[in-house]
């Protein structure tokens, strides 16, 4: 398969411009400034049937009507924070494919009337901002960024800012408070960015990946994307696969591919041999699903992975075997979450410490049944109190670990 | 050291990024600034940072503790941190960390006797196809290293000794 967004696989040196141009490059957002409205861009997206895939799969063009064009000036910030274990997707376009992340950030604040963007990166990837640096001062040298772009009224500025380690900085509200200069704890909503954003200003955010399929969507036309992938989820998307598959690794494939497809025709099927036990489709804040022939068989879209009673996030699919008991996993899952709580909210910030206390007390051999019921309550009483939604994420794994492989926790506690 | 005229430039360049607005916005890019040279950032530069973006002292030590990235205190020369969460712990990342501690001598969160490692724990690095693997937060800002082995990190603690990465 050709790709779409990872295009570095079968294009070399597409990182650098001199390629990329060569290979229709930049010629979205000329057409894009020099013959359309920024409102035809953003139907045209819509149209798509593009979703966000920062892990909510809110529908991008929908997003980029909401801004508010009374209110100027308008940002618009992509979100490249990339820190839910699991996932690795964005770094691999950001540091091979740039500039057509670029050219869709381009695209993207264009349709919104944007002349500022910026870049948000964990503070993790200081080698790629750098990277970004040196591809944004090339595109203004070539003409793609600055003044009166394309010989029209539009001039537009890309930065990168740097987070410094914090995942709760990947929430979009927590994120502008971040670039701000504050902590990185969430913002009440509504308003909601695109009313009041960065500064206070109406504000657009999308995720890397998002805005990297922007510019072929401009090219090919929105029936050509909606032609990939299924009914309720058009197009392509990248899979980061990851836990104990032979072959780890990001794989761009239609939605509607099956976990059956990308574990063992892409994957190279599980280390050992064994058989797959647990599937985490959105990373640790995933409902673990329980693995049988008909979940393997299940397309791989938002629709068909929520009638599993799970989620698909940003398609960060971690697979467990069954060497791997449940307990562990939610060890694991708990001292994330407890280091991640911002500690703004008391549900959340308390919630993930005793949490994270009974599943280190269970895990040492040391925890009893009660311990176990106990676990279990503190996540239900977390549910539905917690201020943003990395208090839920939290839960996900606890409930569903607890209740979907009872006979794991049994185990654990089993002595005591 | 005075932050604005060791590195005027960069600093001018920093604040020049955001609106007058959004000044304070600098903050996290002049804390990386700050913690260039030792590692962490000290009192004397929190108060310039505080005075150069106009907020108190309190507001930037308040990032400063917010934030991983960012140290109050000294440690060894490079902060070696290896991820243990949950995709890489898959693929032995936990044996990886404690057959590290005992060929360093040290624990987590310990120094080489030398002063040049700091050996920390962390949570995903978004590499967790390319496990075990550390990042190393250093002199020269923050480098990846993945699909490591005991001995390739052996090798590149000599490398570093001899001051090269
Ligand atoms: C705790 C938490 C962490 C998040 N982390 C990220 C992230 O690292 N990257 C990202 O793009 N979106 C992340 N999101 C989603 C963002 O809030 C937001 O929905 C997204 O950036 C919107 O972009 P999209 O519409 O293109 O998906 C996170 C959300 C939550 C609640
Ligand atoms: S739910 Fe957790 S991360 Fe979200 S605001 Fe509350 S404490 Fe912070
Ligand atoms: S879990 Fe270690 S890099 Fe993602």
């Amino acid at each position: 398969m050709t790709h779409i967004l990872l295009r570095h696989r079968d294009i070399p040196d597409i990182h650098k411009l001199n390629v990329y141009k060569k290979n229709g490059g930049f010629a979205a957002w000329k057409k894009a400034v020099t013959k359309m409205t920024p409102a035809e861009v953003t139907e045209l997206v819509k149209n798509s049937g593009l979703r966000g895939r920062g892990g909510a799969g809110f529908p991008t063009g929908t997003k980029w009507s909401f801004i508010d064009n009374k209110v100027f000036p308008h940002y618009f910030v992509a979100n490249a924070d990339e820190s839910e274990p699991g996932t690795f997707k964005d770094r691999e376009i950001m540091e091979n494919n740039p500039f057509q992340f670029l050219e869709g950030l381009a695209i993207g604040s264009y349709a919104v009337g944007a002349n500022v963007a910026y870049i948000y990166l964990r503070g993790e990837s200081w080698q790629i901002a750098s990277l970004l640096d040196e591809k944004i001062a090339e595109m203004e040298k070539a003409g793609y960024l600055g003044e009166n772009l394309f010989g029209k009224d539009y001039s537009l500025k890309i930065y990168t800012h740097l987070g410094a380690g914090a995942y709760i900085c990947g929430e979009e509200t927590a994120l502008l408070e971040s670039l701000e200069g504050k902590r990185g704890q969430p913002r009440l909503r509504p308003p909601f960015p695109p009313a009041v954003g960065l500064y206070g200003k109406p504000t657009i955010i999308n995720n890397v990946e998002t805005l990297t399929n922007v510019p072929m969507i401009l090219a090919n036309g929105a029936d050509w994307y909606k032609a990939m992938g299924t009914a309720d989820s058009a197009g392509v998307k990248i899979f980061s696969l990851s836990g104990r598959v032979r072959k780890p690794g990001n794989y761009e494939l239609p939605f509607g591919a099956t976990f059956r497809q990308l574990i063992y025709e892409h994957g190279g099927g599980i280390m050992d041999g064994r058989p797959v036990k647990v599937i985490m489709p959105a990373g640790a804040s995933s409902s673990m699903i329980a693995v049988d022939d008909k979940v393997l068989d299940t397309p791989m879209d938002y629709a068909n992975v929520r009638a599993l009673r799970s989620e698909l996030g940003s398609a960060s699919v971690i697979v467990i075997d069954d060497t791997v008991s449940a307990d562990w996993i939610v060890g694991k899952t708990v001292s994330f979450f407890k280091h991640e709580s911002c500690g703004k909210c008391t549900p959340c910030r308390e919630g993930t410490y005793w949490m994270q206390n009974i599943a280190k007390r269970i895990g040492a051999g040391k925890g009893t049944h009660d311990d176990v019921d106990l676990l279990l309550n503190v996540a239900k009483q977390m549910q539905g109190k917690c201020f943003c939604a990395l208090g839920e994420f939290a839960t996900m794994a606890v409930v569903t670990g607890i209740e979907r492989f009872p006979q794991d926790f049994r185990k654990a506690v089993k002595s005591n | 050291m005075s932050l604005v005229k060791k590195y005027s430039k960069e600093v001018k360049q920093i604040l020049s990024k955001y609106p007058p607005e959004g000044r304070r916005s600098a903050v996290m890019p002049l804390l990386y600034l700050a913690q260039r040279e030792e590692g962490y950032v000290n009192k004397a530069a929190m108060r310039e940072i505080a005075q150069i973006l106009e907020i108190t002292e309190t507001e930037v030590a308040s990032i400063v503790g917010f934030y991983t990235l960012y140290h109050d205190e000294k440690a060894g020369k490079y902060r070696m941190q290896v991820c243990t969460d949950l995709p890489c712990a898959l693929r032995g990342a936990d044996e990886f960390l404690q057959n590290l501690c005992g060929n360093l001598g040290i624990k987590v969160g310990e120094t080489t006797p030398d002063g040049l490692i700091t050996l920390e724990e962390v949570k995903c690095l978004a590499g967790c196809d390319k496990a075990p693997l550390f990042q190393t937060q250093g002199p020269d800002g923050i480098r990846y290293h993945e699909n490591m082995t005991v001995d390739k990190t052996m090798e590149l603690i000599e490398a570093l000794k001899g001051g090269k990465e």
